[in-house]
Parts: C-alpha cells; sequence; structure tokens
C-alpha cells in the first residue's frame, strides 16, 4: 500500500510545528526522517498513525493499515514474552508469533518475564510486535534506541525484508540502518512558525 | 477482545495486579465499622445495609485508576487505540475486567462481612443481588472517570472527586434494596431501578469513555 | 450576521465590554431594591415570623444554582460540537460562580431551616440535592485544574459536563426516592393555587430574580473575557518560546 500525505500541517500542544510537509512513498520504499530535536517527528507519526488530528492536509493510508512503534514498548513486565506478543498477535488477529520471535532472535528468552529483560531486549520484543501486527506500513519512532550493533543489524534487516515483501515504513532515526535505497527527508524546511491554532477548521485563534 | 479480557486477568492476578487489594480493604472496614459505633446488635443491624454498599463502592474505588494508567504509561493505550478492536469494545472489556477482579469477589464476600454486622437474616439474598446487580455499574462508571484523568499524573484522589457524585443514584437505589429487603418490605422498584442504571451505564458509558481516551491520547 | 459571530474571542470581548456597563450596575440596582423592599417593607408571616424573608436570598440563589449548571451544560455541548474556545471559557468561568450560589442557597438554607425545623441540617431532598450539586461543581473545577493543556481540559470537562447532568438528574430522583422530606415544593409558580406565596413577597422576590440574573451574567462575561486575556497571553508566551 502506497502512503501520499499532502500539505500536512501538525501542531503539538495547540501550537503548529511542522506544516506544508508533503511526500510519496510507494509500497517497498523506506522514508527516513531527520531533524534537529523537538521538531516534529514524533508528533508528524503519532499524526499519521490516527491518534491526533491534523491540522490541515491529507494522509492516504488508513490508520489500519498502519503499526506504529513508539518511544514505549507497551510491554507487560509480569508477562512472558510469548504472553506478550500472542496478546498483540491476538488483537490483529495474526498468528506467527513463534516466526516473529524467531526473526527477532528472542526464541531462547520464550518464557522469560518482561521484566527481566534487558532493555534492548525489550525494545527486540516491542520491535518483534510490528511483525505479528500484519500491517503493511511501519511508522518507527527511533527503533534502535538502546540497541546493540548486531541487533541494529538484525532489525535492518527485518525491515528490508519487509519492504522486500511491499510493505513501506517511515523510519525517524539518526542510525544507519543498513538501509542504503532509503529516502531521506529534511524536515527542517517544514518547520512553522508555531501559529497558534488549536483546534482545525475554525478561524478563531486567539492572537 | 477475549484476548484483553484474558491479558487483564491475568495481569491483575499476577503479583504486583493489586488483586485482593479491595477486598482486604472491605474486611478491614466491616471490622473498623462496629469497633467505632458499638457492639450493640439492633444498631449494627440498621446500618450493615448501607455501611456494605458503602464498603463495597469504596474498595471498587480503590483499584479505578489502575484500569487505564498503568496502559497508558507503558504505551499500550496508544498501541490497543491503533488496534483493528474498537477503542469502545477496550473500554468495556477493561470495565469488565475490573469488575470480574472487584465487582464479583466483593459481592460474594459480602454476606459474611454482614455476619459480622448482625445483618438480619432476610437481607442476605437481597444484599447478593443488589451487589451483583450494582457493582458492574460501579466498575462502568469508574471506568469512565479513569479515562478522563489518565493523562493527569497521581489522578488517584481527583478521580475520587469525579466518581463519587456519579456513584451517588447506584448507592441510594442498591443500599435501598438491602434495606428494604432487611425489614421484609417490597423491593421491585430500587432494584429494577439499580438494574436499570446498570444497564444504561454498561450500555452508553463506554462511548463516554472511548471519547475521553482519544482527548487524553492526543 | 449570525449568532456565531460573537464566538470570536476578539467580538466576544468588544460585545462584553459594551454589555458589561448595562448588566452590572441592573444587577446591583436590582438586588438593593429587591432586598431592601423585601427585608423592611413587607409584613412578617403568620406562621413563620421575620425568618422568611431569607427567601429573597435563598430561592434566587438556589434557582441560579441550577441554571449555572444548564448554561454549562450548553456552552459544553457547543464547545463540543462546534468547537467554540469562547464557549468552553464560558463554561469555564460560570463553574466557580454557580459553586457560590449552591453555597448560598445550602447556607441561606440552614440559616432559615434552624429556626422552622429546628436543625440546621436536615437530610431532605432538596438540601441533599443541593449538597451532591456542589459535589458535581467540585469534580468539574478540579478537573479543569488538573489537566495542563487547556483544549483538552476544555474536551474533557465538557464530557464530564453531559455525563454528569445524567447523573445529577438521576441523583435528584434517587434522592427523592430515599427520603419524601421536610422542604416544602417550590410556591413561585403556583399563583392561584392554593397555599400560594403572599402576593406581598411576590414583587420584591421577582426583582431580586431579575437582579441575580444580571449579576450571573454580568459575573460571566466579567470571568470569560479574563479566560481570554488568560488564553491569549498563554499563546503569546508558547509563541515567543518557540522562536
Amino acid at each position: 500500500m502506497e502512503l501520499v500525505v499532502q500539505d500536512l500541517a501538525v501542531a503539538r500542544g495547540g501550537l503548529c510545528v511542522l506544516e506544508g510537509l508533503g511526500f510519496a512513498l510507494a509500497p517497498g520504499a523506506a522514508l527516513i526522517l531527520r531533524g534537529a530535536n523537538g521538531i516534529g517527528k514524533t508528533t508528524l507519526l503519532r499524526t499519521l498513525a490516527g491518534l491526533q488530528p491534523s491540522l490541515r492536509g491529507t494522509i492516504s493510508a488508513p490508520p489500519e493499515s498502519i503499526a506504529y512503534a513508539a518511544h514505549a514498548d507497551g510491554l507487560k513486565a509480569t508477562l512472558t514474552v510469548t504472553e506478550n506478543l500472542a496478546f498483540w498477535a491476538a488483537v490483529h488477529g495474526t498468528s506467527g508469533v513463534e516466526a516473529a520471535l524467531e526473526r527477532m532472535n528472542l526464541t531462547t528468552l520464550r518464557e522469560r518475564r518482561a521484566a527481566n529483560l534487558s532493555a534492548g531486549q525489550k525494545r527486540r520484543l516491542g520491535l518483534a510486535r510490528l511483525l505479528v501486527s500484519g500491517r503493511p506500513i511501519w511508522l518507527l519512532d527511533e527503533p534502535t534506541v538502546s540497541l546493540d550493533t548486531a541487533s541494529v543489524a538484525l532489525f535492518g534487516a527485518v525491515v528490508r525484508a519487509h519492504l522486500a515483501a511491499g510493505g513501506a515504513a517511515v523510519i525517524a532515526t539518526h542510525i544507519d540502518l543498513g538501509l542504503p535505497e532509503a529516502q531521506l527527508l529534511d524536515l527542517t524546511p517544514f518547520r512553522a512558525r508555531g501559529e497558534v491554532q488549536a483546534s482545525p477548521g475554525f478561524d478563531e485563534a486567539f492572537l | 477482545m477475549i484476548a484483553l479480557l484474558i491479558r487483564d486477568l491475568r495481569l491483575a492476578l499476577r503479583a504486583g495486579g493489586g488483586f485482593g487489594l479491595g477486598l482486604a480493604f472491605f474486611l478491614l472496614l466491616a471490622v473498623l465499622i462496629p469497633l467505632g459505633v458499638g457492639p450493640e446488635g439492633g444498631t449494627l443491624a440498621k446500618i450493615a445495609p448501607g455501611v456494605l454498599w458503602v464498603g463495597a463502592l469504596l474498595a471498587c474505588l480503590l483499584s479505578l485508576d489502575r484500569i487505564f494508567a498503568l496502559d497508558f504509561e507503558d504505551g499500550s493505550l496508544d498501541l490497543l487505540a491503533t488496534a483493528p478492536i474498537p477503542l469502545e469494545g477496550v473500554v468495556a472489556v477493561k470495565a469488565l475486567a475490573h469488575w470480574l477482579v472487584t465487582g464479583l469477589p466483593l459481592t460474594l464476600a459480602a454476606p459474611l462481612l454482614g455476619v459480622l454486622l448482625h445483618l438480619p437474616g432476610q437481607g442476605y439474598g437481597w444484599l447478593l443481588a443488589s451487589l451483583a446487580l450494582g457493582t458492574p455499574a460501579l466498575s462502568s462508571i469508574g471506568a469512565f472517570g479513569a479515562a478522563l484523568v489518565v493523562g493527569v499524573k497521581r489522578g488517584g484522589l481527583l478521580l475520587s472527586l469525579l466518581v463519587l457524585p456519579l456513584y451517588v443514584p447506584t448507592l441510594i437505589f442498591g443500599a435501598e434494596v438491602v434495606k428494604r429487603g432487611a425489614a421484609g418490605m417490597e423491593t421491585g422498584v430500587p432494584l429494577a431501578m439499580l438494574a436499570a442504571i446498570t444497564l444504561g451505564a454498561m450500555a452508553a458509558l463506554p462511548f463516554a469513555s472511548a471519547l475521553a481516551l482519544r482527548i487524553n491520547l492526543r | 450576521m449570525s449568532l456565531w459571530e460573537y464566538a470570536n474571542p476578539k467580538k466576544f470581548s468588544e460585545t462584553a465590554a459594551r454589555l458589561l456597563p448595562v448588566v452590572a450596575p441592573l444587577a446591583g440596582l436590582c438586588l438593593a431594591i429587591g432586598l431592601i423592599w423585601g427585608f423592611f417593607f413587607t409584613p412578617d408571616d403568620y406562621k413563620q415570623g421575620s425568618t422568611v424573608k431569607i427567601i429573597f436570598l435563598h430561592v434566587p440563589a438556589a434557582m441560579m444554582a441550577i441554571n449555572a449548571w444548564i448554561m454549562m451544560l450548553v456552552a459544553s455541548l457547543v464547545w463540543i460540537v462546534r468547537r467554540h474556545h469562547v464557549s468552553a471559557l464560558a463554561a469555564k468561568a460560570a463553574a466557580p460562580i454557580g459553586m457560590v450560589f449552591t453555597l448560598i442557597a445550602l447556607a441561606t438554607g440552614a440559616f432559615w431551616g434552624q429556626p422552622m425545623w429546628g436543625t440546621w441540617w436536615e437530610w431532605d431532598p432538596r438540601l441533599t440535592s443541593f449538597l451532591i450539586l456542589l459535589l458535581f461543581y467540585l469534580g468539574y473545577i478540579a478537573l479543569w485544574q488538573a489537566v495542563e493543556s487547556p483544549d483538552t481540559a476544555a474536551d474533557l470537562t465538557g464530557v464530564l459536563c453531559i455525563v454528569g447532568s445524567v447523573f445529577a438528574v438521576l441523583s435528584r430522583y434517587a434522592v427523592k426516592f430515599w427520603n419524601q422530606g421536610l422542604h416544602q415544593d417550590s410556591t413561585i409558580m403556583k399563583v392561584g393555587e392554593k397555599d400560594p406565596l403572599d402576593p406581598a413577597y411576590y414583587w420584591p422576590l421577582i426583582v431580586c430574580l431579575i437582579g441575580v440574573v444580571a449579576l450571573f451574567v454580568a459575573l460571566v462575561l466579567l470571568r470569560t473575557v479574563t479566560e481570554i486575556r488568560l488564553r491569549r497571553l498563554a499563546a503569546i508566551e508558547a509563541r515567543e518560546k518557540f522562536e
């Protein structure tokens, strides 16, 4: 499924942070977002995921086709690795928990509680959720945080396989994931002037 | 949805889930009230219906903030909101899970505590019936309050302030059923009203709660 | 020219600035006339003596306690449906005023009840309902204060106000069912029926009612404009921080 974004403006805390943003992502392509801290990468990803409304603009892909991996992994400390992942598989109505564990190199930790995982292992489990979501477009917010070099390479391979299978990915990262064919998008030119417009559709700003 | 119910029950039953805390609180209350009021059986029998209902309500209140706060903190709520199940369904299932681990045990324990409080013999059936019928409303209304304050740090006290006024009708009709039942009077009207509140709350409030959650997530 | 023009903060502030010099003196004048007339120039009741005169404070306050909530409900609905910020701010502005009217109604009721019923407080359905209304106001105001983002707070309190209204009505009937009570029925609309309000009390009471409505309108206008200015300040600050 392709993702086309046109003239998008997104807001954080009632302030417009990015505007006039547009890009097109064909199946099999990846987009890497660049830009200084606080420019609005997370806000953009949350808007694309349908978690918050955009101020203006259109997003072609419906939220049902998008899997979002945030900073937080959504893991339950008292559940085991398999239980955590099986829950998300059941929510998304998919199978393939075992395969996902294997691809993220978690099979040996299968029965361990999430509380006893290291930060990098937790991250891998959080990313394994993408595989069981069965959704074509991945939105990844700093996916490599707390991953070691080997895990970064492993995850890069997983993303490449996803793209090869016709998926797409939008990735906010500063680390080379080994995706030479990915497009780069620098968000700096789209920085908004901080216009105050809290709710879309009405012209009654307080300035 | 069933997976969500199973997960929530599992989380509640494993260590750190806080399961049983409400029950212990309920027991404590039933012990403390006679210590404060005095041991005369007549007085206790008279206040038992009200005390048991207020106790169940407060015990229920204790665990309300866990319904959404934990999922909000670890990011699960974001993921659930983007998952292919409606958020209204998520709210309803979570309220049901809350009822299964608090409302139901409280209902089952209440007759035992009724003995401590000298509840008259004919009141026990009505106590069970009214709590079984009324506690689902407490969980539904509580889930709505929890959805409102999910973004507020240390929102526990605020949650009580918001939810307790909403509990008033449930409490009045629930306690009235037991009071009348214990006195051998007709209980049809309050029982019907209690059922109406529960059904109305279970049917309508998940929509309001889901709306509040979406507002808090954005 | 549509009614919604006044939803623009600037337009609203301008209109409020024009209305306030009319409404505020009207409130002062009506309340002064009504209360002096009521307290000093009406006969004592044959049963209740001069204590009956607390009616000139009690009834208007009680009426506004409920009407303020209804106004908040309407404003919340307008905000949720049409997304006009001024509407949400007006609801926020009205809440503390409504709460104070509720407190006045409860306090004057207690002062009236003491000589009449021999008790400061009675768990009468009307009194209890007002106490519950007070709790609703408290929760509503607390939620406004607890949520940081103003639009999120407006949305959440709006939802709470709508759901709370349903439960407030339910509570009213539940409380009626729970205790039949001592409080007399409302007498003001019962002219011509048996046990009516004495005509000597009627007109000063009407003047007081007009005064209280004007007072409420004036206070809401004033507080809403204050809220608009606060929002404008916050917007300027946020913008400066952004640059």
